[in-house]
């Protein structure tokens, strides 16, 4: 509690306690010795007249202790041209409490409306903190080493091309490269993966993440400004100014929301006793009825309108269920750029994707390896060293998917025929690894085989065939549980794109089960394709467009909502999407959804809430059933669990899997 | 020019879309947001009226919540 929170609490605490005794004791207040201090127009046993305050005195006086800074707040308020604010309203309302001669009454809804201010003060605040806890990424301080010395300064004076020196434990401050050290990191604050990930000398590290094991030094390669903390902390920020429609809603309401129940409680006031008088008029009534107690009973209902006529519950909650979700999302490494994307995302129906990159690694892989007899482990090392001397990206995969490289002396002579293969000589036998054009150039019969999701490398040994091995761009294993996820989510449509030829789109698009595919694409093909898709979507229906936003920055920001992935340490991506995933890690799009979608939800609970909870009042009140306390509840309780509701967002942050 | 101030003490959530609302139209503001929840204002305008914009946004700040504070500098 901060200490104005407090002064608050002791002022409520002190006016509960005084209106009991004024409740408690309503007829006279004697002092000790028999001295009379209140009383009601009596005279004592022996005949002693006592002094007698007016009901209504001791209730103004605890009126103005509980109340003060509201009357104060709405009289400045007045001078700066704000009439319908909150103080304003309940001042009116209980000013017009006691003129109707309810002095309990209007202490006790000022009382009660201040109790329900500060809850609602300490639950914003607990908000703000839980929100900012969750954004805690921004280092403290970086040990320079300086003239051989190290010193502890703000990340922001430290220069690119220094190097700083992190302990285990500590937040890495600044984006850098690895000069020494091996240690383990902890990314889960970026990214949300809890798995650590292993670091060693000339590797790039990102700042914001902590150091688990040992020490590192670092040169550091960006100031602090443009390093990856200041972005995604600048981004998280800046994500409150993108509102979402559901926001711009009820600021919109609420303009004219309380205008509109100041009129009618006005009309309410006023209209009922006018009519009667009028019939009163053109009938018997000769005796106007507003001097009668029936005028005070309709002013009595619209005093209830005005405490009602706040729309704090709703314009407090909403902004504050969206940045929870954005929040929590943060903690899953998800980055979402705007309320107006968590909203658009929760109504998802079409998903497109890139294939490579996004459902593929792009990186090529040995899939499978065909002796035409044998072992399967015999034809790999043999190609393996075939084509060990070479860098092609293949050569390079198929070194890779051997376990244990072989010695390479056994190779006496190897080379490359350029668009063909390799012919080495090894054991001294004659060895031939490569395509069909190199088999058909030895003159080898090789099976006709249709292997479309992939390059084939075939191997003869003297002369003869003795098998292949298949290559090929890999689908990411998270990829089927992704999209299954999504489907689950309510996705109708699943659409790759791919810059490939057909055959390996479509492969792949049989593999995942993908609903359409589009391949043999260029850049400028893929935003005509997905304006194309956007023309054919459902109404109500969001096009989400996936891809690790390299090279198709233009089509990001042409879907509904542009996701970019694997983006820890690429700006280019972080800057084209409207929601970044800072892993490659293709099931945080379902986690995603899911934040959105509860985001939503509590959004729309607090709306459907607070305005059901303060049009049953108005009703009420309207025709009589509804008092003052019902109407408090309606303003300031309703706020208080429309907060808390909006707090549950926060725990997104904190699961790991919806 | 962009620049980020912090707010002390706002604590009305209508009033931050108020004083959103009435900054933004200020002459010169490219754009302008007031977060309830961060308690910041995000301020953008053109160079050469930025002080003034500056000075006319702390006035709009005082007239719409007069507890609530724009931390300058």
């Amino acid at each position: 509690m901060t200490r104005k929170q407090r002064r608050t609490l002791i002022r409520i605490l002190v006016s509960f306690a005084l209106l009991i005794v004024l409740y408690v004791v309503q007829d006279s207040i004697w002092l000790p010795f028999g001295i009379p201090f209140v009383a009601v127009s009596r005279i004592s046993e022996e005949g002693k007249a006592a002094f007698s305050l007016v009901r209504w005195v001791p209730f103004l006086a605890v009126y103005l202790l509980i109340g003060w800074d509201v009357l104060w707040r709405a009289v400045r308020n007045i001078k700066n041209g704000q009439v319908f604010d909150e103080n304003f309203l309940m001042s009116v309302a209980t000013i017009g409490a006691f003129g109707c001669g309810e002095y309990q009454e209007g202490v006790a809804v000022m009382l009660f409306y201040q109790i329900g201010e500060l809850f609602q003060s300490v639950a914003v605040g607990r908000s703000r903190r839980s929100i900012a806890a969750l954004m805690d990424i921004r280092p403290d301080y970086a040990n320079v080493e300086r003239e051989g010395a190290l010193v502890q300064t703000d990340p922001e004076e430290v220069a690119v091309g220094e190097t700083i020196v992190v302990r285990p434990g500590e937040r890495i401050p600044l984006d850098g490269v690895v000069l020494r050290g091996t240690s383990a990191l902890d990314t889960a604050a970026l990214t949300g993966e809890s798995l650590p990930r292993e670091v060693e000398e000339g590797q790039e590290v990102v700042s914001g993440c902590v150091n688990l094991s040992g020490v590192l030094y670092v040169q550091v390669t960006r100031p602090f400004e443009e390093s990856t903390v200041s972005k995604i902390l600048d981004l998280v920020e800046n994500s409150a100014a993108k509102k979402a429609r559901t926001e711009h809603f009820i600021t919109r309401f609420a303009r004219y929301y309380t205008p509109a129940v100041v009129f009618a409680a006005l009309a309410l006031a006023v209209l009922p006793p006018v009519c009667k008088l009028a019939d009163g008029m053109l009938g018997l009534g000769l005796l106007p009825p507003l001097v009668s107690g029936e005028w005070l009973m309709w002013v009595r209902r619209a005093l209830v309108f005005l405490v009602v006529s706040c729309p704090c519950a709703l314009v407090i909650s909403i902004p504050l269920s969206f940045f929870g979700g954005i929040g929590g999302a943060s903690r899953q490494g998800i980055l979402v750029k705007g309320g107006n994307y968590l909203e658009a995302l929760a109504k998802v129906g079409v998903v497109v994707f890139d294939k490579t990159g996004t459902l593929t690694r792009g990186v090529f892989a040995v899939s499978s390896v065909c002796p035409e007899q044998g072992d399967e482990r015999e034809l790999l090392e043999l190609a393996a060293l075939a084509e060990g001397f070479s860098t092609h990206p293949i050569s390079q995969s198929i070194r890779r998917a051997c376990p244990s490289l072989p010695d390479s002396g056994r190779v006496s002579k190897a080379e490359e025929i350029p668009g063909h293969g390799i012919r080495a000589v090894i054991d001294g036998r004659q060895v031939l690894a490569g395509n069909e054009k190199l088999m058909k150039m030895g003159g080898i019969p090789v099976p006709d085989r249709e292997y479309p999701e992939g390059t084939i490398i075939y191997l003869a040994v003297d002369g003869k065939y003795t098998g292949y091995i298949l290559v090929a761009d890999q689908v990411k294993p998270s990829a089927p549980q992704a999209l299954d996820a999504l489907r689950r989510a309510g996705v109708r449509k699943c659409v790759m794109l791919t810059g490939d030829s057909a055959p390996v789109g479509e492969a792949v698009g049989r593999t995942l089960g993908l609903d359409e595919v589009y391949a043999g694409l260029l850049p400028g093909d893929k935003v005509s394709l997905v304006e194309k898709l956007l023309t054919e979507k459902q109404p109500g229906e969001q096009l989400v467009y996936v891809g690790d936003g390299i090279n198709d920055a233009p089509v990001l920001s042409r879907a509904d909502v542009g996701v970019a992935m694997g983006a820890l340490g690429s700006d280019a991506a972080i800057e084209a999407a409207d929601i970044v995933l800072m892993d490659d890690d293709l099931t945080r799009l379902p986690v995603a959804v899911a934040i959105a979608r509860k985001t939503l939800r509590i959004v729309r609970e607090n709306i459907v809430f607070a305005l059901g909870v303060k049009f049953f009042v108005l009703l009420l009140s309207a025709v009589g059933l509804a008092n003052m306390w019902m109407a408090v509840f309606a303003d300031v309780g309703v706020s208080v669990i429309a907060i808390l509701n909006a707090n549950r967002m926060l725990s997104a942050g904190r699961k790991r899997n919806f | 020019m962009k620049k980020v101030y912090k707010m002390m003490d706002l604590d009305c959530a209508n009033c931050a879309a108020k004083m959103e609302e009435a900054i933004g139209k200020l002459p010169g503001v490219k754009r302008a947001s007031v977060s309830f929840v961060t308690q910041k204002l995000i301020l953008e305008g053109e160079d050469e009226h930025f002080e003034e914009i500056v000075k006319q946004a702390v006035q709009i700040c005082k007239k719409v919540e007069p507890d609530c504070k724009i931390l300058i500098g």
